[in-house]
This record gives structure tokens, C-alpha cells and sequence, in this order.
């Protein structure tokens, strides 16, 4: 089908540019039980990662490991515990008033995994799309907003424009109303769209060409991406930066070719080693992992991946690692990860 | 062990009748790993509730037939299923969260199961619980436990335990490991060919991620809108796929390995099944569909090892393609 061969090509990203949104330290905890019930789940603990303009950054884990209450705290949906957001140089804690709320959310918007129910059944397509425009780009006349209403529907690929929007969500297939969810987003002209696994309730067949919109709408509208997934290899074929997540800690991150090709955390390792790929023999040797993943209630000092660990030694027990730089612009947060030859005798900080 | 003959499936709706699954020929014999992959709505879970007799309204098998160990399962009462059922073959569905009951432990479901086939001594019930909770690498303490007190690794693993109780000849799987992460998928998928080694059962595996399968079963189905579109030896089917849908299915996924090539996936979606489609049901979204592709429905044609739903393999049409190729060199 698909003439293979023309390597995807990752547009430059400025490594210079400041970036436009960062998190330091960012820190969410549920309390879980009863009303007296001291039991805290901590969903992400002091997460410290950045976002470049026109950047497509990955988030990939497993069930539980936060990667949802990140991007929840981006959209302000959750109030963190602890640590800050910083957006194009301002602390959104800081931010007051509706009319700087309304910014943010309008440049920060969320696409959501069920496209099912993410749209309204009892209003047409123009419906979502035109209101958000009312709300967040009031300049707009009704010509002006149906016009620019019709440009985000082309723009993701669905065409002609003006009969979709007269459409009802349920004359779409699932494939267009994901589409349709990034048309919302891209209406507000947005800065980062904050896309929460949004291909998983998809059909395989037709995945590609939702990812192949993402890149579209960076390489077209410089839009940034926070993808938030658990299949690595559409991450691959996406991102540009690659983070894992294992039970609320940020394990790796990197540029995603040298993450999947030089794995440095035992994590990542073994996720890789799980993907099925048809194309390359089986490998069955870590198989004696029951991927289970930890619960992180009141935890204690210590690396949470170390239960699993084929390399656990004893200071992974007591020492929660930090992320360090083993590599180009390639940090994991592992006591026993070896760094690059490059940087052998080289004191980074 | 089991033979299904042009089985054909159809839901009775207001409009008019939908054949969800069309004609679908397969056979499982004893000890083999049968996978069944293809997208949502193409008939793939239909399929498996056909061969299961677990059909309800308004779904009915209008055609066709189930032959297991000898017996038709389609013209059986109720009665003569319910002794075949988990005794003989038994089903793991999709969702654990939603098969297992919430309200009672895994234990006592487990004796409800076996129960409902003769009298067993409670210490006998207990004994073989404990057997197949170790089978599937489960602490048996866990028989006391309510399906919410379980990952979803365990609970999937419980299904599977429970499927197992009778060592069945035949075990259906429909979408086991969808709920589950990679790491965890891979380790079930693992086990459940180990348990298939050391007791000898058949499994129909169905899914909807090709890739999962391809190191694990003997025969992959490839479905497309209630139709096998190919068939036949797992390696082959990868290797060198014939139809024009499994090779879009194939390149439909990234790989985590070698060059990172642009993909376009397959255009399109599938066909609303209540409507009549004529000629191959693929040919709208087929990059490679010629004129009478619209007019011609293919039936399976035989190449090398596998069967393959495409007009250009038939006797009386490749002409068309050998034309197309022959100009295009």
C-alpha cells in the first residue's frame, strides 16, 4: 500500500529557542481511602522537563505511571502539589483572572483519547469548532469564524470542509472524529496541544494518518505536541524527544533516536524488548517479568523500578536516582547506567 | 479437532439484515494456535461467539456449520452445549474487568464453574483451583481475593486459570492482552504458549494487533468486512502477504527498528456492512483496484501455501493485472 522508503523527515527544531513551557519539579499526590485515610498516591513526583516551540515531544509508560496527570496538569485541569509550570517564562501559578485563563487554555488545548465521547451527539461539527472560536477569538464575525472554521477542517485533512461540518459526530468514523478533536484545538490557534493518547481507540489502518497529521500541523501551523502514548513506535515515528515515565517518575529522556537506539535506563530497555515486531525475531529474555506495575502509596526513598531490576544494587534501595546526563542532551535516572564514551572525564553539571 | 464450514452470521436490524461474518471456512486442529486478526467491525469477535454458540439477539448463524470433535455444534439444544461448555472448550474474553463477577472471590467462581458440570468434593474443587491458579503463575492466596484486589495482568491470568479448569481441547481468546501493556502482554502472550506446550490445547487467538501474533501462531485469518480476505501459515502470511489489505496492515505499523520510512496507512475506512457491496468489499480503499474490482466479487484463490480473497490471483481475471504490470515495465 504505503510505497515505503522516503524517510520521514523531522523538520529542524531550534535547540536555542527558549522553551515554551516548562515544568520544574512538578509534583501531583492524591490522597487515596477514606476521609481519615493518610495514604497518598503519588502520581508524579518532581517532574522536571521542557517543551520547545515546534517541537513534538513524546510521553510514553505504562497504565499508571502518570503520563495522563502530566498532561492534565498542563491543561490545568489538576492544581499541582508541588513545583511549577512555566509558560513562555511565566509561573501559571501566578496567573490570575479569566482573561489570562482563558489565554492559556486557548494556546494550551487537550485532544482526548475517545473520540466516542469526546464530541457532543446532539450538535453538529461547525457546533464545537465555532464556539470554541466565540469564546476564545471573540474578533471573529460569524463569516470570519465559519471561514476559519472550514480552514482547521481542511487542514486536518478532511475535505470538503463545509459538508463535514454540517455532519453530525455519528456520520463520522472514528478515524474523522479524532480529526476533528485536533480541528477544535487547532481553532484556537494554539501553542501546544496536549494530545492524550489519541490514536489508541483507533484502528490500526487508519493510525498512521492521524499521526501524519500531527506532523503536518507542526511542520504547517507551528504547533508543539505533548504526545502521550504507550506505543513506542508510534512515538518514533512522531517525536522528536522521547520521555518515559515509570510509576510518576520521568526515567529517560532524550532525542528519540538515541533513546530507542542506546537505551540507558533498565526500564526502557525492557519496555523495548516487549514491543512486538514481526520483523525481527522474538526475544524471550527477560521473560520472566510479570509486568506489573507498582502502586506508588506513601513511598519510600528509594528507585521504583528496583523490584524489577535485573541490575538492582544496594544503594537503589535507600538513594532515589536523579536524572543525569549520560549522553547528548540524553539524561536517565539510574544508579548503574554507564554514560557515553563521549563524555568520559567531561564534568557536566 | 474443530471444522467450520461456510458459517455465516447475521444481525436481523430495522433496515435490513447485516451478514457480520460471510462464509468463513477454518479449521483448528488439535494443538494449534490459530490467529484472527483484523479491524473493528470486520466480524473477527462475531466469528469466535459463532464458534462458541454464544450468539443472542439479534445475531443469528444463518448458514454454515461448527463441527467439533465430530458433533455439530449448531444443531445442539442448549442442554447438549451446556456439557460441552468449559468442559471441552471454554472461552476468554477481551475484558477480565467486565467476564469476572465483582461481587464474589475468584475462588468461589471457580467452584460455580465446576459445579455446574458434576459434584465435586469441595477439597476437589479446592485442589484444582490451586493447580491452575499455579499453572498461570498466580499465588493461590489469591482465590480469596475479589477480582478488584488484582492487577489487570493477574485478573487476565485468572480468565485464562478459570479456562483452564477442565483442560479443555479447545480454548477461544478474544482479545486477551488489549487491556494490558506491552510488558505484561508480552509475558502472557509467553505463558500462554508455554501452558499450550505442556497441556496440548487448541487456540483460537483473536486480535487486532498483527504484530502480536507472528511469533506465536501456526495460522493467521485475515478478516475484512465479515469476509476471510487471507489465510493461511503465519510465517508466510508475513513474509510475503498476498492481499492487498494485509500488506496495508502490515505497513500500517512503525517499527521501533531500522529506517523510520514515512507510512500513509491504509485510506478510508471499513464499508457499512447493511449495505450491499458490490464486487470486493476492499476495492474502494485498495490503492491497487482495477474497473472490474467494482463489479466482481473475488472468492479465495489458492497461491503456494495460502488462500487468498484477491481477483488478481483468479484463473479467469489476473489477466488484468498481468497487462498493468507488463505496461508499467
Amino acid at each position: 500500500m504505503s510505497a515505503p522508503s522516503p524517510v520521514a523527515p523531522r523538520p529542524p527544531v531550534d535547540d536555542a529557542a527558549p522553551p515554551l513551557i516548562e515544568a520544574r519539579g512538578l509534583t501531583k499526590h492524591f490522597k487515596v481511602g477514606g476521609f481519615f485515610s493518610r495514604r497518598t498516591l503519588h502520581a508524579v513526583d518532581g517532574a522536571n522537563f521542557f517543551i520547545r516551540p515546534r517541537e513534538i515531544v513524546a510521553l510514553v509508560g505504562e497504565s499508571g505511571s502518570g503520563k495522563s496527570t502530566i498532561a492534565r496538569l498542563l491543561a490545568r485541569v489538576y492544581k499541582p502539589t508541588g513545583g511549577d509550570i512555566i509558560y513562555r517564562g511565566r509561573r501559571l501559578s501566578g496567573m490570575r483572572g479569566r482573561s489570562q485563563n482563558l489565554t492559556y487554555h486557548g494556546d494550551v488545548p487537550m485532544v482526548f483519547q475517545d473520540p466516542f465521547s469526546s464530541l457532543n451527539p446532539a450538535y453538529r461539527v461547525s457546533h464545537g469548532i465555532t464556539r470554541g472560536l466565540k469564546l476564545h477569538r471573540p474578533e471573529l464575525d460569524a463569516a470570519g469564524a465559519r471561514k476559519e472554521a472550514e480552514r482547521v477542517v481542511e487542514a486536518v485533512g478532511l475535505t470538503p470542509a463545509s459538508e463535514v461540518l454540517g455532519r453530525y459526530p455519528h456520520e463520522l468514523s472514528g478515524g474523522q472524529r479524532q480529526r476533528i478533536g485536533f480541528a477544535q484545538a487547532l481553532a484556537y490557534r494554539p501553542k501546544l496541544i496536549l494530545a492524550d493518547e489519541p490514536v489508541s481507540m483507533l484502528d490500526v489502518s487508519i493510525r498512521i494518518g492521524l499521526l501524519n497529521v500531527m506532523a503536518k500541523l507542526r511542520a504547517e501551523e507551528n504547533v508543539s505536541f505533548l504526545y502521550i502514548t504507550h506505543d513506542i513506535a508510534s512515538a518514533r515515528y512522531v517525536s522528536d524527544r522521547l520521555m518515559v515515565m515509570y510509576a510518576g517518575h520521568i526515567v529517560e529522556s532524550g532525542q528519540t533516536e538515541d533513546v530507542l537506539s542506546n537505551p540507558k535506563h533498565p526500564y526502557t530497555q525492557l519496555l523495548l524488548s516487549a514491543v512486538p515486531d514481526p520483523r525481527a525475531p522474538l526475544l524471550v529474555d527477560a521473560t520472566s517479568d510479570k509486568g506489573e506495575p507498582p502502586r506508588v502509596i506513601n513511598p519510600t526513598e528509594g528507585c521504583r523500578f528496583r523490584w524489577r531490576c535485573p541490575y538492582a544494587i544496594d544503594v537503589c534501595t535507600t538513594v532515589t536516582p536523579e536524572l543525569r546526563l549520560l549522553g547528548d542532551r540524553h539524561t536517565a535516572a539510574c544508579h548503574v547506567a554507564e554514560p557515553d564514551d563521549v563524555l568520559a572525564g567531561v564534568e557536566y553539571t | 479437532m474443530l471444522q467450520v464450514r461456510d458459517l455465516t452470521v447475521e444481525y436481523a436490524t430495522r433496515r435490513a439484515s447485516v451478514k457480520a461474518v460471510d462464509d468463513v471456512t477454518l479449521d483448528v486442529a488439535k494443538g494449534e494456535f490459530v490467529g484472527v486478526v483484523g479491524e473493528s467491525g470486520c466480524g473477527k469477535s462475531t466469528l469466535l461467539f459463532a464458534i462458541a454458540q454464544l450468539l443472542s439477539d439479534p445475531a443469528a448463524i444463518t448458514g454454515g456449520s461448527v463441527v467439533f470433535r465430530g458433533q455439530n455444534l449448531v444443531a445442539m439444544t442448549a442442554k447438549q452445549l451446556n456439557a460441552l461448555r468449559w468442559r471441552d472448550y471454554s472461552v476468554v474474553m477481551q475484558s477480565a474487568m467486565n467476564a469476572l463477577n465483582p461481587v464474589t472471590s475468584i475462588g468461589a467462581q471457580f467452584k460455580d464453574a465446576m459445579e455446574a458440570h458434576a459434584k465435586y468434593s469441595n477439597a476437589v474443587i479446592h485442589q484444582r483451583s490451586v493447580e491452575v491458579m499455579q499453572l498461570v503463575g498466580i499465588d493461590p492466596v489469591h482465590l480469596d481475593s475479589y477480582p478488584h484486589q488484582l492487577s489487570g495482568g493477574m485478573r487476565q491470568r485468572a480468565m485464562i486459570a478459570m479456562a483452564l479448569l477442565f483442560t479443555p481441547d479447545l480454548v477461544i481468546m478474544d482479545e486477551p492482552t488489549s487491556a494490558l501493556d506491552v510488558v505484561a502482554q508480552r509475558s502472557l502472550m509467553v505463558q500462554i504458549k508455554e501452558l499450550q506446550r505442556k497441556l496440548g490445547f487448541a487456540i483460537i487467538f483473536v486480535t487486532h494487533d498483527m504484530s502480536l501474533v507472528s511469533h506465536f501462531s501456526d495460522q493467521l485469518l485475515v478478516m475484512y468486512a465479515g469476509q476471510v480476505v487471507e489465510a493461511g501459515p503465519t510465517r508466510t502470511v508475513f513474509d510475503s502477504p498476498t492481499h492487498p489489505y494485509s500488506r496495508g496492515l502490515l505497513d500500517a505499523f512503525p517499527s521501533i527498528r531500522g529506517p523510520r520510512v514515512k507510512l500513509t496507512g491504509i485510506p478510508g475506512a471499513p464499508p457499512d456492512l447493511g449495505q450491499y457491496i458490490e464486487g470486493c468489499r476492499f476495492a474502494p480503499r485498495c490503492t491497487d483496484a482495477k474497473e472490474l474490482c467494482h463489479t466482481t466479487s473475488p472468492g479465495l484463490y489458492r497461491i503456494g501455501a495460502a488462500e487468498s480473497r484477491c481477483l488478481q490471483y483468479s484463473p479467469d481475471h489476473s489477466d488484468a493485472w498481468r497487462v498493468a504490470s507488463k505496461e508499467a515495465s
